[in-house]
């Protein structure tokens, strides 16, 4: 276990270095070959996790709650180096050596985070994914692209300074039970839980949900995400919509852990409720009236990350399983409507939806994958989509919060219909260009067929092993374990 | 004696004094209390070449700090970090922020000198009201043990929101990295008194991180330069809904 843990480690960050060096095509085969395989390695880490949690050489862990995630950030690294392998042909030189530096380090950091038994590692993984990020967001060199990064590098490093301090507040608080020499190592914090002090316990939480709920895009600090989604390289998009926001809500759960085991799980759960109440609204609001496509797409990742806060607010073990679940699904439909919406925006070389028509005939496989993927991201069934937020919605209901379960329905819904909308206008309504139809690259195509494939395995029939890991992991949340 | 403080007083006797803190606690909250003047003092400049030198002198307050708790605590691993500390914050990142701004005489045309959105005086006022928000809301949370010193503790919630009003306030790339570099300040100095005894790996990786946070606020910075030809944020409002 500890092979495969150093090797999902070491192999994105080789990869990165070697296409630096490289030419773009063979960058662009290395950074593929290198997806595939940590998503692999991540499969075969999963026997292993379910089989009991270890930590290896102090700092590093895996258990089933951080192979839930490893699981989506792996599949999604894999399915976007193939997509950026079409998006980027053309695109040579330093732009395409800087991407794919930038891309696998990106990848490295995300997949690290939840390999970390430390909270002080796991914020600096967390931190370095905000710094590399940000330099994505800002390849482009367009206007938009310098405003979007600057705003994200400054507000989701001011919301991780406030992580940072949450990280020092638990420290605080394991000292005065675990001795001031503890690494803030999760499993003992977990395990000496009842016996930490009450309010650093409790002002840790609180700052860890602001702090890192900056970077999941919890209103109202959220500000940054439409920006930073709407304007960088499409692939990039993708990953911080499927792979980042999930990777910093893990940072969230870990410390809800910890709150759990502290306060009760009364006011976490309320906290999260509160946050992720306020996300739906203003999502489901927003994507109503959206002419950027990619700005939609960063609104509906806003709702869905609302969903997965009120969906632990629940606290039931259907519930919790809903939520994990939604993590992975989401991470296969968020990615896969980007990548449609990335076909789009070269295609007609906008990313203004009033610009996009006909779509279904202009792009004959891309036109109608992007639908069924808006469908699926709507939680159409049988997408995984559908499965999860029934579950949350049955953990909300069996739980005997009927409010909120309700005004989940209702807000989910509506952002439904937003979407829907948007979606089916770009590609129903007659266009007036004199575009021919075609596609403008298979690259682009294939990763968007396996996540469709992925939504609907998860939504019919997850896999044995994987419903498995999802138990246990809700386990982990419920503190069973 | 009682009867004549009681005269003295009126009717309710004065209670007698506290204990008086040990070298560590009084040198904490002493260096506490001038890292927050430097906070309002950065707030108040209107160069940014003189909010990057508070900046630095703030930073040597956090490695002077570092090293009270060193020796108070026999805590030798905080020597080394005062060390990279100070290599880092006192010298590295402003001079690295002192070459973004180029000579002192183009400040002015790179948007940059007094760019509030706030006049400096209800800026100052803001802050003031938030440091004592900040300052009475950490105060009353009773996180303290027998070695931490609460007061010192409670300024560094009041100099977090002083430098989120910087961040707020100042419409330049560069005074808003310098908050957030001050806020990183602020965070040290809760770190220390909170958590001094976290192992050397953890405490360096965090100055790490930092160094890389430098590194990209700066290729940011030199990027909005070189697009906008100024480094006012006063463009930045294409992105929005």
């Amino acid at each position: 276990m500890l092979g495969l843990i150093l090797a999902i480690l070491i192999l994105p960050l080789a990869v990165a270095i070697a296409s630096f060096l490289a030419p773009a095509r063979v960058a662009a085969g290395i950074t593929v070959a290198s997806g595939i395989a940590c998503f692999g390695l991540v499969l075969a880490l999963i026997p292993h996790a379910t089989a009991g949690a270890t930590t290896y050489l102090s700092y590093l862990r895996a258990d089933p709650l951080s192979c839930v995630f490893l699981l989506a950030i792996a599949f999604l690294y894999a399915a976007v180096a193939v997509y950026a392998a079409g998006y980027l042909k053309g695109r040579t030189g330093r732009y395409a050596r800087r991407f794919y530096l930038g891309f696998n380090v990106f990848a490295w950091a995300m997949l690290a985070a939840p390999l970390m038994s430390s909270l002080a590692l796991l914020w600096i993984a967390i931190e370095i994914t905000t710094v590399v990020s940000a330099l994505l967001v800002a390849i482009e060199d367009t206007d938009g692209a310098a405003e979007a990064s600057w705003k994200y590098v400054l507000i989701a490093s001011a919301g991780l300074g406030l992580g940072l301090l949450a990280t020092i507040f638990i420290y605080y608080a394991g000292a005065q039970v675990l001795g001031a020499h503890s690494n803030l190592a999760l499993q003992p914090l977990i395990s000496a839980g009842s016996r930490l002090p009450k309010t650093p316990v409790r002002l840790a939480f609180l700052l860890a949900v602001l702090g890192y709920g900056t970077k999941v895009g919890l209103v109202p600090v959220h500000t940054w995400l439409p920006d930073a989604h709407s304007e960088a390289p499409t692939p990039v998009s993708a990953m911080l919509s499927g792979a980042l926001l999930a990777t910093s809500f893990y940072a969230i759960l870990r410390f809800y852990q910890v709150a759990a085991a502290t306060l009760g799980s009364g006011f976490p759960r309320g906290t999260l409720l509160v946050f992720g109440i306020a996300s739906l609204l203003l999502a489901s609001l927003y994507v109503f009236g959206q002419r950027d496509v990619k700005r939609l797409l960063a609104y509906s990742s806003v709702e869905h990350m609302g969903i997965l806060a009120i969906g632990v607010s629940f606290g039931a073990p259907i519930a919790l399983a809903g939520v994990l679940l939604h993590v992975v699904a989401h991470a296969a439909a968020k990615g896969n409507a980007f990548m449609g919406a990335g076909v789009f925006t070269v295609k007609y070389r906008t990313k203004q939806m009033s610009a996009m028509r006909d779509g279904l005939r202009l792009l004959p496989w891309s036109g109608p994958l992007f639908l069924l993927s808006v469908l699926a991201l709507s939680a159409f069934p049988p997408s995984g989509i559908f499965r999860s937020e029934f579950e949350i919605v049955a953990g909300g209901l069996g739980s005997g919060d009927y409010a909120a379960a309700a005004v989940l329905v209702v807000l989910v819904t509506i952002a439904f219909f937003g979407l829907v909308t948007s979606a089916t206008s770009i590609l129903l309504a007659p266009a007036s260009g004199v575009l021919t139809a075609g596609e403008p690259s298979a690259w682009m195509v294939v990763p968007v067929l396996a996540g469709l494939a992925v939504l609907v395995l998860l939504g019919v029939h997850p896999p044995g092993e994987l419903a498995n890991l999802i138990t246990q992991a809700a386990a982990q949340l419920r503190g069973a374990s | 004696m009682n009867a004549a403080l009681l005269a003295l007083g009126g009717a309710t006797p004065l209670r007698p004094p506290g204990p008086v803190p040990g070298v560590y606690q009084g040198a904490a909250d002493v260096i506490a209390a001038l890292m927050l003047l430097l906070e309002f003092g950065m707030l108040r400049q209107a160069l940014v070449r003189d909010q990057v030198r508070l900046y630095a002198a703030q930073s040597a307050m956090i490695s002077i700090l570092a090293i009270v708790i060193a020796a108070d605590r026999n805590l030798p691993d905080l020597y080394a970090l005062a060390a990279l500390s100070a290599a880092l914050k006192v010298f590295a990142v402003p001079l690295v922020l002192r070459r973004l701004l180029g000579p002192p005489a183009v400040e002015e045309t790179r948007g940059v000198a007094g760019s509030y959105t706030l006049s400096p005086a209800s800026a100052v006022l803001a802050s003031i009201v938030l440091a004592a928000f900040g300052f009475f809301c950490f105060g009353s949370l009773g996180v303290h043990s027998g070695e931490a010193p609460a007061l010192a503790l409670s300024i560094a919630g009041a100099m977090v929101f002083v430098a989120f009003v910087l961040m707020i306030v100042r419409r330049d790339v560069a005074s808003q990295a310098i908050g957030f570099f001050s806020l990183e300040n602020a965070i040290s100095l809760a770190s220390l008194v909170l958590a001094a005894e976290l192992p050397l790996l953890l405490e360096t990786a965090f100055l790490f991180d930092l160094l890389l946070a430098v590194v990209v606020f700066g290729m940011l910075i030199r990027a909005h330069h070189a697009r906008a030809e100024s480094l006012s944020t006063a463009d930045l409002t294409r992105l929005r809904g």
